[in-house]
């Protein structure tokens, strides 16, 4: 909730100052610039560049801030570490009262375990002094009563700490702590956890670097990062391009016969809606885990994808050109080979691009069911061991090497298909 | 013979609730070689069946068309098309396009360029010849599917309403151009339009095609395409006679709209 309340800030922040800095700047006149109306005029919306850098930075700065980074120099608050001391009151059966005092060592747990300090007074009366220690965002429970005098008699209870009085089932608040006294009257003590995320749960960005560098020098499980991400990226076009080679032929048969179409309309149109995950069971009953299975459930998910756009490619010719062909002297075969298939080819990237972004997705879910390398092997693994910098390296990875497939499907599209849209 | 005549063409097709469309009863019609006829009517008249007939591209359920003594069963480099937009091939450069038809037919490379660079020439697209189509406006487009249909030398060249997506001004120069390839190719064309102006100029006949069911409802001997081949066309809207001709077919097809339309709305 904060971290959002922070992020709008950031957004609406960062929109006024950009605003105002470009306000004093001397603007090119171009035709956009001065347009009046550019609210519902689409063309009139440039995405503004300065907002792209400052958002990316915007969830790195959080991300350090909330992970205590040593990249970020602003900081939330971390974790309370350090020492907490609090008095207890105690009464025993004879009706009597007695203070003593507790010190609690709160440490960083990354630096190493640290010890209660071991040589403490005892105190006079029947309740002795206590020490204990506890890590950071960790809590721990304080048996003050463990070396008091009578513990064991039935009349024997903590009553008050630091004067705030406790009863089971209770909790009172010291400074940098949380005290709660359980049924049986033991004291829990939780130090403040600040804001900041423990890396167990996000660890901070310079983590998930070194375990990048570590992981791509020494890999992960019997295989090199390249290999994890290699065998994936393998998986993906290995698919893909089974599920073209079927798909765009059967496509175009859909497209020009009435047969074709009639046979296999019903089974596309069963199969394209089912999702290509809802299949994994199935295939790896069949075909098991190995790379069969995956390929063919690759195959599967880009399959229905290929045939409906090569079919919506030949749909697609205009009637004109078709036979301004045919009174141009050509023969069908000609036909296809110089009017419907160059015809067809922006449909088709379009369900190539789609395809490739299903099976990128549908590998990475696959491997998270079963494999032995992959990226998705890869961070379903390391989050059985609690390497969260891994998990997060891992999407990232499948995330930036997803967004590159996309960047590389459409510049080939603009050098293959350039008269698209056009 | 050479020429084309059309014998008693009739076209009927079931709509599938047990009603049928009588597209064009009976029409007969002698063409000769070189002859260029303009065809027009209220929307529905059947002129693009009759067209597509002709092309081959539709079966007529009576009667033929003859080419050359041939008759015609299906489409074929002979008679060529030209189309109102939107027909040119995207993925082909302008040079491509306008060798398409050679291409397809195997002729040498050369002999195919040379062919391309004479009719670029021709339409006034000389140096045009790498352009890509889209980057073309829309005159020029229908400049270079000129060329492709003559880069054929077909027989018979049919146009269906080859300039009625251009503007105004782009389509009085083209309608200057179609005079002018007629003239220099001799081609026997056969013009489908919707303006009454363009039918009266370009066409030597004129065809007034009435609906339901569709068939030759006048026809006209013109003197105005033979002198737009020298003279400015608009010289030509002023010489005696043309508006009396247009206000009379004007008139006619207005009376038929409104028959049809019941003198509301329209189509």
């Amino acid at each position: 909730m904060t971290i959002l309340l922070i992020y709008i800030a950031i957004f609406v922040g960062a929109f006024f100052t950009i605003n105002t800095i470009q306000k004093f700047k001397t603007k090119q006149v171009d035709f956009t610039s001065l347009k009046t109306v550019t609210f519902g005029d689409e063309s009139a919306v440039i995405s503004n560049r300065a907002a792209s850098i400052i958002s990316v930075l915007a969830i790195f700065m959080i991300w350090g801030a909330f992970t205590g980074s040593k990249l970020i120099p602003l900081h939330v608050p971390g974790p309370f570490i350090g020492d907490i001391s609090f008095t207890y009151t105690a009464t025993n059966s004879a009706g009597e009262s007695d203070d003593a005092r507790v010190d609690v060592v709160i440490y960083d747990s990354k630096a190493g375990k640290k010890e209660p300090k071991a040589e403490i007074e005892p105190g006079s009366g029947f309740a002795k002094n206590d020490s204990a220690s506890i890590a950071a965002w960790r809590s721990g429970l304080i048996k003050v009563r463990r070396n008091d005098v009578g513990n064991g008699e039935s009349g024997y209870k903590v009553v008050s700490i630091d004067g705030q009085s406790i009863t089971p089932n209770s909790e009172i608040f010291i400074d940098n702590a949380r005290i709660y006294m359980t049924a049986k009257g033991t004291l829990s003590l939780t130090p403040d956890k600040g804001w900041q995320m423990e890396s167990l749960y996000l660890p901070p960005p310079e983590d998930v670097w070194s375990r990048l560098i570590k992981v791509a020098d020494e890999g992960y499980k019997n295989f090199t990062l390249f290999e994890h991400l290699g065998w994936s990226l393998l998986r993906v076009v290995g698919g893909f391009l089974a599920g073209a080679l079927v798909g765009i032929p059967l496509g175009y048969s859909m497209g020009l016969s009435g047969w074709f179409r009639g046979w296999f309309d019903p089974i596309v149109e069963f199969m394209r809606p089912v999702p290509p995950l809802a299949l994994i069971p199935l295939v790896i009953i069949w075909f098991g885990i190995d790379e069969e299975g995956k390929i063919i459930l690759l195959f599967l998910a880009s399959l229905w994808i290929m045939t409906i756009s090569s079919r919506a490619g030949v749909s697609g010719v205009t009637i004109s050109k078709i036979h301004a062909a045919y009174s141009l002297g050509a023969s069908k075969w000609q036909i296809m080979r110089h009017v419907i298939i160059p015809n067809s080819l922006p449909e088709i990237f379009t369900g190539a691009r789609v395809a490739m972004g299903v099976c990128w997705g549908t590998v990475v879910a696959a491997e998270l069911v079963a494999a032995q390398k992959g990226a998705g092997m890869m961070i379903i693994n390391a989050s059985k061991f609690q390497m969260t910098d891994l998990v997060i390296l891992g999407i990232v990875l499948i995330g930036v090497i997803g967004y590159s497939i996309d960047i590389l499907m459409r510049m080939s599209e603009k050098y293959l298909v350039p008269w698209k849209g056009k | 013979m050479k020429g084309l005549t059309i014998e008693n063409l009739s076209m009927r097709f079931d709509l599938g609730n047990g009603q049928s469309i009588q597209a064009l009863k009976d029409v007969s019609l002698d063409i000769k070689e070189g002859q260029l006829i303009s065809v027009l009517g209220p929307s529905g008249c059947g002129k693009t069946t009759l067209l597509n007939i002709v092309a081959g591209f539709l079966a007529p359920t009576a009667g033929r068309v003859n080419l050359n003594d041939q008759i015609v069963t299906g489409p074929s480099a002979e008679r060529g098309m030209v189309f109102q937009q939107g027909a040119l091939f995207e993925w082909m450069n302008v040079r491509s396009n306008v060798a398409f038809g050679p291409r397809m037919k195997n002729m040498p490379k050369p002999e195919q360029d040379k062919k391309v660079q004479h009719l670029l020439e021709v339409v006034g697209l000389a140096g045009f010849e790498d352009k890509a189509v889209y980057e073309l406006s829309g005159g020029m487009q229908q400049r270079v599917a000129l060329a492709r249909c003559l880069a054929n030398d077909p027989d018979v060249i049919l146009m269906d309403e080859p300039l009625g997506a251009l503007d105004a001004l782009t389509r009085e120069k083209m309608q200057g151009l179609v005079l002018k390839l007629w003239k220099e190719t001799g081609k026997t064309i056969i013009l489908i339009t919707h303006s009454v102006e363009e039918a009266i100029l370009l066409g030597e006949r004129l065809l007034v095609l009435a609906p339901r069911p569709g068939r030759i409802h006048k026809e006209y001997q013109l003197p105005y395409a033979e002198m737009g081949v020298t003279m400015d066309l608009r010289e030509v809207k002023k010489t005696q006679g043309y508006t009396e001709t247009r206000e009379e077919i004007l008139a006619m097809i207005w009376d038929m709209e409104e028959e049809i339309m019941g003198g509301a709305g329209e189509g």
